[in-house]
């Protein structure tokens, strides 16, 4: 499924590719690592990933960025300081460790939180669903493009993790 | 020496189409005061980033050259950036640090960067190239031929705690900077 993913976003025209990994995308990080034409960028904090994203937009690219949701919280500051006050677009993959209670601790709270951390943020965002991915994604990067703010799509277990 | 001057010593030395993003604080805005033009991209939030959104910009413009003008706080507040940058090994990537071992606009409480060289630590993440200097001799000494070198390479240079009388805050809102900046690197 990653390399269907990863065609799928460069069809909807995202062609900068950074972030934090997860085992629920391992399947598409394993390509983006192992194929260079993707110039994958291996970020070492997921707000980094924000700013690597946001200066490959300044030069003329559509990043997308990969992150567990864990990471969530770790990009707030530069979703709200940087890309939303800048019109700076980004695609967030955001995995979803902790999704429905079972996963292990440290994944429980950002779990339950993860959706509402988005609304609260005003990231429109989407929870993957495989046979309607492909409109959702239009959907997302209508929106991303109308807005110029980020976008999320929500990735739960089992989808892409191979 | 005071900072604003170095920041503008700085941003006299670069040649018209150098692409600049400055960090937040007094050295952004000591930026816009002194030599505002559509190649700069002032980040005003994000305290942390400004390398991180250079790293990415010179990655994708390989053929312009990338000026982050940084400060210690900034630095310290995303050291991970440092490793990026030398891991990704990009040779259009310039790093020029004023370090006053304080965050200047919060009310100069002290940072560790008197305690921790941050040219030592990017040197030793595997920055090509830096230097220290902390008068406007040297400064200029080194700005003769620094970005004639490829990267990543970082310049720090140590500036008083000061924040000189006389600078504003960036005025153009930041939707107004972002597309003028994005103009300027794709054209």
């Amino acid at each position: 499924m990653g390399r269907e993913f990863l065609d799928l976003l460069e069809r909807h025209g995202y062609d900068f590719f950074t972030g934090v990994p997860c085992s629920l995308f391992e399947g598409v990080t394993r390509i983006l690592d192992d194929e260079p034409r993707y110039g994958y960028v291996s970020a070492v904090r997921e707000d980094a990933a924000l700013g690597l994203a946001a200066g490959a937009y300044l030069g003329g690219r559509q990043p997308v960025v990969l992150m567990q949701n864990s990471g969530l919280g770790v990009s707030i500051n530069a979703l709200v300081s940087l890309h939303q006050i800048y019109d700076i677009p980004a695609l967030l993959i955001v995995s979803w460790r902790g999704q429905d209670g079972g996963d292990a601790p440290e994944h429980l709270i950002m779990g339950r939180v993860t959706a509402p951390v988005l609304q609260l943020l005003d990231v429109p965002y989407e929870v993957c669903d495989p046979p309607s991915m492909d409109a959702q994604l239009h959907a997302l990067t209508a929106t991303m493009r109308r807005t110029r703010r980020p976008v999320a799509l929500i990735v739960p277990k089992g989808i892409l993790d191979r | 020496m005071n900072r604003a001057d170095a920041v503008a010593q700085v941003a006299a030395a670069l040649a018209p189409d150098a692409l600049v993003v400055a960090c937040n604080g007094m050295i952004g805005r000591e930026l816009y005061t002194r030599a505002d033009a559509p190649t700069r991209f002032y980040m005003i939030g994000s305290m942390g980033l400004a390398s991180s959104i250079g790293l990415g910009l010179a990655l994708v413009q390989p053929s312009r050259t990338v000026v982050v003008f940084d400060g210690d706080g900034n630095v310290l507040m995303n050291f991970g950036g440092l490793a990026s940058v030398a891991a990704a090994r990009p040779a259009n990537f310039h790093h020029i640090v004023f370090d006053n071992a304080a965050h200047g606009s919060t009310g100069n409480q002290r940072t560790i960067s008197d305690r921790v060289p941050l040219d030592e630590v990017a040197r030793a993440a595997g920055y090509g190239r830096t230097a220290r200097v902390g008068d406007a001799g040297q400064l200029r000494r080194e700005l003769g031929s620094w970005f004639d070198a490829p990267g990543p390479s970082m310049l720090l240079v140590t500036v008083d705690r000061q924040n000189v009388a006389g600078i504003g805050r960036v005025e153009p809102e930041p939707p107004e900077i972002a597309a003028r900046f994005r103009a300027a690197c794709t054209r």
